[in-house]
This record gives structure tokens, C-alpha cells and sequence, in this order.
């Protein structure tokens, strides 16, 4: 037994450092590690630095393109990028439906589709949820009618993240309401530029602009953006929510995000003294950090067999439950720390260009709505509940 | 990185887990507790010849020069089968006292007698009014006449009833509270002047009280160097949490085990209750938990081989304190979920349950390891906070 890495892995961890550390632009860093918002451009900047390394794509085989990494190589770039205040890559193209179109997608898609991944040229987002079709996300009713070499597709998804920077979404649509449910789902690749796609903004009770309805009326899709058959689409997008999920643990974030916390503490002050060493916000601290020191390591043991070829099923949907639970702790922490100064609500102080002036510390704006906001990461992706439903029926066979 | 045992290690764990079959049904269990000496001769003597008393004895001394790792493999077996015989009081604590911190001879003499199994030990070192603390000694050892004079008493001494040989901390100088000033020593149990009361503890082992009225031990009793016994005591006690996480990880996967057979054949509402969410939903947690304690366990068994004394401290502490509540929260999810059974005396659920509480409360709680843990953290993150106080205070 040895937690240690290789030396190979430092040598690579080495690599990536010295790599973010000498291209990660400042500006974007700082809004980061300070909690700023970002906007469409910083995501895309520092995606195209990637890029231009060749490292956009970390989980993909190198013959596409990708870096073809191991999965703890990946780990080792996911966590360096955090904690280094790196904007996350935005999933969507090149975790989610990339494997799928290297996987089932036709020639055309991946000559197509894939570079565009890689560039950034098309920023992707998915169509899964529904009003109706949420954690039962078989019940989905968009519907998408053959007709020659097209599809017509009716109907509205929704909690469509960032759709307002889309160019192109995938969607699960109905292409059959006879049979099984599940058979009758088809995975359709749809630009967002086709007449007839609305996309109309949610507003958070962060007060944000990060998720959409998208409406879908009479939008017509060229046969060939059908990815593999007709009526597999519920096997791929389980295929997609194994790629979806690596890295799901968030461990390098919630290591950065600690760290800021601490900083907080440190400066926030309780009876006279740095609230850091107030015993009860001490140990509240000492407990999340604990739990992460734990996380760190399950992740690590999967990973470890992974890289040896046993690849992770229901496992990660542990990863996802403890990874969330310790990331929202965080950010409640966060805002706890600031006692009084998370109240004010100066949603501007943390855009871009705000030149007033804050009120309480200067790190103090974003983190109440932050709080607010990171409530999300135990509903996405598969809601917490559903998570403990896959651990039970298929590691436990309950 | 590696998290996997090696092909030896694999080799020793299934020899114990075969050994303990036979020899460790829970009825077997249980006449042990209820026999007079409360630990079985032949197992200790099984034990012995599968080599788990030479874990912490060098090679030299007829042992195999085992590490946390090694000890870890042989405390989750011992855990999963809720082992009573004074494995970790005699072997572990006592072993790697004298291995580390033992003087040529008395390694000599003493260390291939843990190995064959031949001698036991108890180590004495809370006191009334302790609780936990490591530097509060107030049973003292002076100097006369070329004899050291024990005066003092130690509290709830595992196993303290059936020892041979028992290790105790004394203050040869120094404040009640200090950690300067304290020194080890042996003592032997006959000696005049030793008074003990044995009792049971509610998880099927045996304490003593222990009192000490003049004793008068020889000179080469006193174990490393003389006022430096702290050093000695923390590193010594660490390996035992080390060692106890290992063996919560054993009860847990026991405990987990049990719940989930006994989910999926219990059926209430024509159906097996294991088809209900809200029963799935704690099994899946008390999972999480026992996997997270895994992982803690690991670290601490690592870590505590580390020549770094603050990361070993800090991950000891973190280890248990995360087991602790781990431990607790399993233990009394599979009661709910076991309804009146998990009640009874008869199954091994209930025991399991107790062992995983007198670990909670073993070597220090939840609360004092977090203390232990947040001191070390401020310590050791006072430079990398000062580097990131300023990093972001050049941001804003």
C-alpha cells in the first residue's frame, strides 16, 4: 500500500502546474478564486489556451484529438487547474456529448463535431430535463417526427444551463410513444440557430441568469444529426452519464474553496480574536476538512482502479453525494464566516467593471448568493436521492 | 499509488480470516467472555503460530518487522470477527513501546516473548480525572536508595487483569499537566504494593483499576529516556488508534453486512423491506460512511509510520475522529433498521454496535481527537496561510 504518487505522476503534476501557472490568465484566475462571475469570454479564453496545448480534452483517445490520459492523469489536471483558480471547462461538448459522437456517432458527426468541440467554435449545452420529466427523465414527451431526411421536433426542455451561450444542443427526444419507454428515446443533435428554438432565462434565487427553457416548435433537423440509431438514445445517455460524472467529486475545487475559507476565517474576527480560533468555527471547519482528507482518498482508490482497468460503475454516485454534501458546507461556511456582511446584496460587485465600493470586506458580495446558488449541486446531475436509489440496486441489489 | 494489499499481506489475511472461522463462531465468542480468564489460551496460542504476534517485533527478535499497514490488515480480520483477547494491549501497544523506545535488553528479553506469545502486557496510562489527556500524570516515580517507588493509580487499563508485564506512565518531574517530565516504566502486577479490580467492559473485554502504595521496581524498569517519556507515549498511542481504526473498518463492513441480508430477507407488507426507499437510502449512507472510514483508516495506517511527527498527529487525529462519528452513525442506523431484533442479545449485531462505541471512546473521543487535529492545522497552516493571506491580498 502506497498513497504516495508515482514519480511519472509528480513528474506530469509538474508539468501541469508550471503549464497553468505561466498560461492562466490573471484576470480570470482572480474572479475565480474571489467568487467574481464569469462570463462567456473567460470560459472561452481559457479554453482555447488549452486547446492550443492540446489538452482540451483529457479524456478523449488521442487519435480525436484528445490527450488520451489516464484516469489519473485527468485527476491530477482537474485538480491542478482548480485549486490554481482555473475557470471549470463547460462540460457539456467536451465530456458529455464528445464521447458520445466518438462512441455511436456517425463519420460525418465526428468529422464534423468533434474539432468544433476542441476549438470551442460551438459551445454546446443539453436538452434532458423537462417540466415533466425530471428525475423520472424516461417520461420525457419532446417529440421528434421523421419526415424524409428530417426531423420535426415540438416540445420544451428545461434547467438547460448556459443555453443563452449555445450553439448547438443534444437532446433526448421521442421518437416512438409505442413499446417500452425507454425504447422509444433517440439522441438528436439540434442547432440553436434553427427557426423555431426559444431559449427564455430562469432567474435563480441567487438572482442569476445560469439556467434556460429552451421551447422547441416545428424545428426541423437534418436526418444526418440523428447519433447512431433510432430508439437507443436512453443507452447512450447512460453511456454519457459515466463521462459525465469523472472528476464528479469536485476534490480540487473543495481543497481551493477550503483554503479561501480559512483565509476568511482568519481575517473575520469573533470576541476580539480571528474567528479561525473560535473553537466552535474551528471545529466546524476541522470536520468538513476531515471529510475531504477522506473524499480525497476514496477518489484516489478509484482512480487507482480505473487506471488499472476496472472501470468505476455506481461508485461514483457516492463520489457525488459526499463531493456535494462537502461543497455546499463549504459555501455555508463561507457565508457564516462574514456574520452580518452576508446581507448586503450588491449583485454587481461581483460582475465585471464594478468600480464602487464594497460594503464589509471586500471578498464578502458574492459568497451569501453563492451559498444560495451551490444548493443546485445536490439536485443536478442526477438528484442526491436518485444517487442513493443507483448505490442501492446496484451495488447493494436492493 | 497503490491501495492494495500485497500478495504476502493477502496470504496473512486469508490465513486469519480462516483461523477465525473456525475457531471464532459467535458462540465460541461468547463462552470465551464467559469464561473465567475471558480471553482462550488457544487462540492466543493460534495467533501466535500464524505469526500476528510478531507484527511489531523486529526480525531480530523473532518477529517479522511489520508497519501500519501490516497492522491494519491484521486489526480489520480481528475486527470483523470481534476478537476479544488483548491483541492490541499486548502486541500492538506493548510491542512497539518496547521496539521503539525499549533498551537492548530489555528488546532482547521481552520482544521474542510478545512474539511466541509467551507473555502478556497491559499498558496503564489514564488516570481518574485524565479522561484523555496524554500529559496529565499524576502517579509519580521517585528515586531511592538506587529503586524507583511507584505511588499513584491508573484507570479503566485494558486487559489490565490478565498481564504479565504492565507499562505504565509516571511523572518523574515537572506540573501535573506537562508533558515534560513524564517516563515509562515496567512494573511487574506481584510486586507489593500493586492492587488491581478487574471488571468487565460493556464490549466483552476486561479493565482494571489499578493502584500503586510503595512499589518498589529495579532500576531497569524505566523504559527510554528518563522525563522523555511524552514522545514515546504519543507515538505508542497513535499506533493504537491506528490500530483501532483498522478494526472499526472490520465492524463496519460486519455491521453493514449483516443490515443488508437482513433487509433483503425480513419482509413486512408481503414484500422484503429492502424494496423500501427510506430503509435504501440509510443502508446507502451507512456505505458511504463505512467506505470514507476505509479511507481514513488507510491514511492513519500509512501515516503513522511517517518520521513527520505533526502530519502523522494530524492525520492520526483526523482518522479517528472521522471513524468515530462513522462508527457511531453505522452502528445506530443498523438498529433502526434492524427494528426489535437489533434489540436482542443474541444477535452479533449488538456487539458489534458496542465495539464500535468503546472505539469512539478509546485513545481519546471525536471532540478531543478534533482538537488534537485543529492544533496541528493551525500550526502547520500558519505558512501556507500567510502565503495565501498574501497572495490574495495582492488580488484585492
Amino acid at each position: 500500500m502506497d498513497l504516495n504518487y508515482s514519480a511519472q505522476e509528480s513528474a506530469f503534476r509538474d508539468e501541469v502546474r508550471a503549464f497553468v501557472r505561466a498560461r492562466l490568465p490573471h484576470e480570470i484566475s482572480r474572479k475565480v478564486l474571489e467568487h467574481k462571475r464569469l462570463d462567456r469570454d473567460d470560459y472561452l479564453r481559457w479554453q482555447k489556451i488549452l486547446h492550443a496545448q492540446g489538452w482540451m480534452a483529457p479524456n478523449w483517445p488521442v487519435e480525436h484529438g484528445g490527450a488520451g490520459w489516464n484516469a489519473v492523469q485527468q485527476h491530477i489536471f482537474d485538480e491542478e487547474c482548480a485549486e490554481a483558480g482555473a475557470p471549470r471547462i463547460i462540460p457539456f461538448g467536451v465530456n458529455m456529448v464528445g464521447p458520445v459522437i466518438i462512441a455511436f456517432g456517425n463519420a460525418w458527426q465526428k468529422q464534423h463535431y468533434l474539432p468544433r468541440i476542441l476549438s470551442s467554435e460551438d459551445w454546446w449545452c443539453q436538452g434532458y430535463s423537462e417540466p415533466g420529466a425530471g428525475s423520472d427523465l424516461a417520461s420525457l414527451k419532446t417529440r421528434a417526427e421523421r419526415q424524409g431526411e428530417r426531423y420535426v421536433v415540438n416540445g420544451q426542455k428545461t434547467w438547460t444551463t448556459l443555453a443563452q451561450y449555445a450553439d448547438m444542443i443534444f437532446c433526448l427526444v421521442r421518437t416512438a410513444s409505442t413499446g417500452k419507454r425507454q425504447e422509444g428515446i433517440s439522441f438528436l443533435l439540434i442547432d440553436m440557430s434553427t427557426p423555431g428554438v426559444t431559449v427564455r432565462p430562469i432567474i435563480t434565487l441567487d438572482g442569476e441568469h445560469e439556467v434556460n427553457e429552451v421551447w422547441f416548435e416545428d424545428v426541423e433537423v437534418p436526418a444526418q444529426n440523428l447519433v447512431g440509431e433510432e430508439g437507443r438514445g436512453w443507452t447512450y445517455a447512460k453511456f454519457l452519464l459515466a463521462h459525465e460524472r469523472s472528476g464528479i467529486a469536485g476534490v480540487g475545487a473543495s481543497k481551493r474553496e477550503l483554503r479561501m475559507l480559512k483565509y476568511i476565517a482568519s481575517q473575520e474576527r469573533r470576541n476580539g480574536r480571528p474567528l479561525i480560533e473560535d473553537p466552535r468555527f474551528r471545529d466546524r471547519i476541522a470536520r468538513v476538512e476531515i471529510d475531504l482528507m477522506a473524499l480525497e482518498i476514496t477518489n484516489l482508490r478509484l482512480l487507482a482502479a480505473e487506471r488499472e482497468g476496472r472501470a468505476p460503475g455506481a461508485e461514483v454516485s457516492m463520489l457525488k453525494i459526499k463531493g456535494t454534501d462537502i461543497q455546499q458546507a463549504l459555501t455555508e461556511l463561507m457565508m457564516d464566516a462574514i456574520g452580518p456582511y452576508a446581507l448586503p446584496h450588491l449583485p454587481d460587485a461581483w460582475g465585471n467593471h464594478w468600480l464602487g465600493e464594497h460594503v464589509g470586506p471586500d471578498y464578502a458580495a458574492p459568497l451569501a448568493a453563492r451559498y444560495f446558488n451551490y444548493r443546485k449541486v445536490s439536485i443536478y446531475g442526477g438528484s442526491n436521492e436518485i444517487q442513493r436509489n443507483i448505490v442501492a440496486q446496484h451495488i447493494l441489489g436492493l | 499509488m497503490d491501495f492494495s494489499y500485497s500478495e504476502e499481506q493477502l496470504l496473512l489475511r486469508d490465513a486469519i480470516d480462516k483461523f477465525l472461522q473456525k475457531n471464532y463462531a459467535f458462540e465460541q465468542r461468547r463462552e470465551i467472555i464467559q469464561s473465567r480468564e475471558g480471553m482462550s489460551a488457544a487462540v492466543w496460542e493460534g495467533f501466535a503460530s500464524l505469526g500476528l504476534h510478531g507484527v511489531p517485533v523486529p526480525e531480530a527478535f523473532g518477529g517479522f518487522g511489520g508497519g501500519g499497514v501490516d497492522v491494519m490488515l491484521v486489526m480489520e480480520a480481528l475486527g470483523r470477527a470481534l476478537v476479544v483477547e488483548p491483541y492490541l494491549s499486548s502486541v500492538i501497544m506493548a510491542g512497539y513501546t518496547i521496539a521503539l523506545g525499549g533498551s537492548d535488553a530489555q528488546r532482547s528479553i521481552l520482544l521474542p516473548r510478545i512474539a511466541d506469545g509467551s507473555m502478556k502486557f497491559a499498558f496503564g496510562h489514564s488516570e481518574p480525572g485524565s479522561r484523555y489527556e496524554l500529559d496529565r500524570v499524576r502517579t509519580t516515580a521517585r528515586q531511592e536508595g538506587g529503586m524507583w517507588i511507584i505511588d499513584g493509580a491508573k484507570s479503566v487499563m485494558m486487559h489490565g487483569g490478565l498481564a504479565d508485564l504492565l507499562i505504565v506512565s509516571a511523572r518523574t518531574s515537572g506540573e501535573a499537566d506537562s508533558p515534560q517530565g513524564i517516563s515509562l516504566f515496567f512494573v511487574n502486577p506481584a510486586e507489593q504494593g500493586v492492587m488491581g479490580r478487574e471488571y468487565p467492559t460493556y464490549d466483552g473485554m476486561r479493565a482494571a483499576e489499578v493502584t500503586f502504595d510503595n512499589v518498589t521496581i529495579s532500576p531497569e524498569s524505566i523504559i527510554g529516556v528518563l522525563d522523555g517519556g511524552y514522545a514515546l507515549l504519543e507515538a505508542v498511542t497513535d499506533r493504537g488508534i491506528a490500530a483501532v481504526c483498522a478494526e472499526a473498518v472490520g465492524c463496519m463492513d460486519a455491521v453493514k453486512d449483516a443490515t443488508l441480508e437482513y433487509l433483503k430477507t425480513r419482509q413486512q407488507f408481503g414484500v422484503p423491506i429492502g424494496k423500501f426507499q427510506a430503509l435504501q437510502h440509510r443502508l446507502v449512507d451507512m456505505l458511504i460512511q463505512t467506505e470514507q472510514a476505509r479511507s481514513m483508516a488507510m491514511l492513519a495506517a500509512v501515516k503513522v509510520d511517517s518520521p513527520d511527527v505533526a502530519e502523522r498527529r494530524r492525520c492520526v487525529a483526523a482518522a479517528k475522529e472521522l471513524i468515530g462519528r462513522a462508527g457511531r452513525f453505522v452502528g445506530q442506523q443498523a438498529i433502526q433498521l434492524h427494528g426489535g431484533m437489533g434489540m436482542t442479545d443474541e444477535l452479533p449485531l449488538g456487539h458489534y454496535v458496542k465495539r464500535l462505541a468503546a472505539i469512539e471512546t478509546l485513545f481519546g473521543d471525536g471532540d478531543m481527537q478534533l482538537d488534537r487535529f485543529a492544533a496541528t492545522q493551525v500550526a502547520a497552516a500558519e505558512a501556507p496561510l500567510r502565503k495565501a493571506a498574501k497572495k490574495w491580498k495582492n488580488l484585492v
